[in-house]
């Protein structure tokens, strides 16, 4: 059984076919690239699938439950998250509470009115060992808005990681990190995915990156999928390299 | 790091408690260090300052600027008012109960209207709704006295063993005095738990981001609605509290322009911090008793603060006290 799967999915924006019946399936425990052009499809794909948009037609199952017509609550609570193209973080909220905010959602502790937040020892010690994780440690009591950018790039995903999804959806991870940070940056969230066996689906544009992390890519094209198997695979496959690189491939 | 460090580094208990002692010592010894007058003109400064703390949960903390906070200051002093009129009702605890419920009752209602909007259009509406009271108070004077309002008498303190109608001028402001600084007390150590309980920082990341708000699980609308329900009952309570004092309602609470001084003194003392509100209703309070006093052209003197605070401290007065204190420490 696929960890996730899309059956027929399709969404139009005006008279552009942003996503063109894409059956997208994900398999548990795999990092998977999501890679095209821009204007390829693959952030609203992601967008339909965590609950940001709604499809005009077709399908969403995670685990085979049908989740077409869920709320974003309701994805979460399912089991998916998802990080942001432009860091999508609380500026004012320490590093700290913005993995502890995740943690107090995840425990249904949100509406507790009348209980500090900081005297949660269960709640606290677990959002440190997340930013532990993701090499924060040292940033806890540092506004989100005054952390370096690939320093936010990693707390963007931490807050995302922290709601321990089954399915983690990572968009562009690597995009306004220097080329230096990048490998710092995707060794450290794939080292962490792994670890903590999420399946993960990274949009990513580096090629590089693509190439180093995962396990199997999907390539889509104007609103459909163009290729699908692994990096050699896709490193080999003809259409790809026309198509994304603009160069046929070397015989 | 621990987590036992990090409870002590973030919320500072020794430097609160600190801070906090003699001005609470203050307080309660200010009736003995000054006249009735001065006492109670401080208690309606402590009176608007409970306004302004559930006015700023909405704006500084939850990100939505109200111009209809007079519609819950209005009830609460309404409800008490109907309850002197319509039912003899005596007893301020009884008022207490009676204006909770029925702030409660109205705050929920316009909540779950306005939380549905933000920005512009959220304050439009909350001015909009606060307008429609005001009309109502204002049309149906056979109920509401119109224009001349609603007598509020003196009314029994603490389950009817004070009974403050009886006292000289001097003893009923003091008994008064205390009676609304308990309150206030009450108001100060909810809020402040309030703004650092997980609701707050939920509260919190909604104002700094609404859309990632929603992807860690936390429902905005829902929780709006509650900071809406939050904040006009502490409102609603100064409101309670407040028409005693006075004496007398009328529609004037319930106007648009009482709104804008909840907004006035809240941004006077600063909706980034905790303190700010609080600060800035006292201030205004006096700003504005002593303006009356002075001149007749005291609305200009209060505009003239308005755009001075705007244009040179938007960070309010708590924000240029922190810079004076910061430049102190560094000369020193």
């Amino acid at each position: 059984m696929s960890l996730l799967r899309t059956e027929q999915l399709q969404k139009r924006f005006g008279e552009t076919h942003a996503v063109d019946n894409v059956n997208f399936v994900v398999e548990q425990g795999e990092v998977l690239s999501l890679i095209g052009s821009n204007g390829a499809g693959k952030t609203t794909l992601v967008n339909l699938i965590s609950g940001l948009l709604s499809p005009d037609s077709g399908k969403i199952f995670l685990q085979d439950q049908d989740i077409t017509s869920m709320g974003i609550y309701d994805r979460i609570k399912a089991g998916i998250a998802r990080s942001f193209q432009l860091v999508n973080l609380f500026d004012q909220l320490t590093a700290l509470d913005n993995v502890a905010l995740t943690i107090f959602s995840r425990q249904g502790k949100t509406q507790r009115l009348t209980a500090l937040a900081v005297n949660d020892r269960e709640v606290t010690d677990e959002a440190l060992a997340v930013l532990d994780a993701f090499g924060l440690q040292d940033r806890w009591n540092i506004p989100a808005i005054g952390l370096a950018q690939g320093e936010r790039k990693l707390l963007d995903v931490a807050v995302a990681y922290a709601l321990r999804p089954h399915l983690l959806f990572l968009d562009e991870p690597t995009s306004g990190v220097s080329t230096r940070d990048k490998g710092r940056v995707m060794d450290t969230i794939t080292s962490v995915v792994r670890s903590g066996h999420i399946t993960a689906v990274i949009i990513e544009h580096d090629m590089d990156v693509v190439f180093t992390y995962s396990d199997r890519i999907v390539v889509m094209h104007e609103g459909a999928i163009l290729a699908d198997g692994t990096p050699a695979e896709i490193r080999a496959n003809a259409a790809v390299a026309t198509t994304l690189l603009g160069t046929p491939t070397a015989e | 790091m621990t987590s036992a460090n990090i409870a002590f580094r973030s919320l500072k208990p020794l430097r609160l408690l600190l801070a906090v002692s003699p001005i609470a010592v203050l307080l309660l010894c200010i009736p003995y260090l000054t006249n009735p007058y001065q006492t109670l003109i401080l208690a309606y400064g402590l009176i608007m300052a409970i306004a302004a703390l559930g006015f700023n949960l909405l704006l500084g903390y939850t990100g939505l600027l109200s111009f209809g906070h007079s519609a819950y200051f209005g009830v609460g002093a309404y409800a008490v008012a109907f309850m002197v009129k319509y039912l003899h009702v005596r007893s301020m605890e009884l008022f207490v109960l009676g204006g909770l419920l029925a702030t409660i009752v109205l705050t929920a209602l316009f909540g779950v209207i306005c939380v549905r909007y933000t920005r512009i259009f959220f304050s439009i509406l909350t001015l909009a709704l606060s307008q429609v009271l005001w009309s109502l108070a204002y049309k149906f004077f056979w109920v509401t006295g119109g224009t001349d309002g609603l007598r509020v008498p003196t009314p029994s303190l603490v389950a009817g063993m004070v009974d403050a109608a009886k006292l000289s001028y001097g003893g009923k402001v003091v008994t008064y005095y205390y009676y609304v600084l308990f309150f206030f007390f009450l108001s100060v150590g909810l809020m402040w738990l309030i703004v650092h309980s997980p609701f707050g920082t939920a509260l919190q990341a909604i104002r700094d981001n609404e859309t990632r708000a929603a992807f860690v699980g936390v429902r905005v609308q829902r929780f709006r609605w509650l900071a809406f329900l939050v904040s006009g009952i502490f409102t609603g309570l100064a409101g309670i509290l407040w028409v005693p004092l006075n004496g007398l309602t009328t529609p004037d609470i319930l106007v648009w322009t009482f709104s804008g001084r909840i907004v006035f003194f809240t941004v006077l003392g600063g909706f980034r911090s905790f303190v700010g509100p609080i600060l800035g209703a006292v201030v205004f309070n006096y700003l504005e008793t002593y303006a009356i006093s002075a001149t007749v052209y005291w609305q200009f003197v209060l505009g003239a603060v308005l755009v001075v605070l705007v244009l040179v401290m938007p960070t309010g007065l708590v924000g240029l006290l922190s810079r004076l204190a910061y430049a102190v420490r560094r000369a020193t």
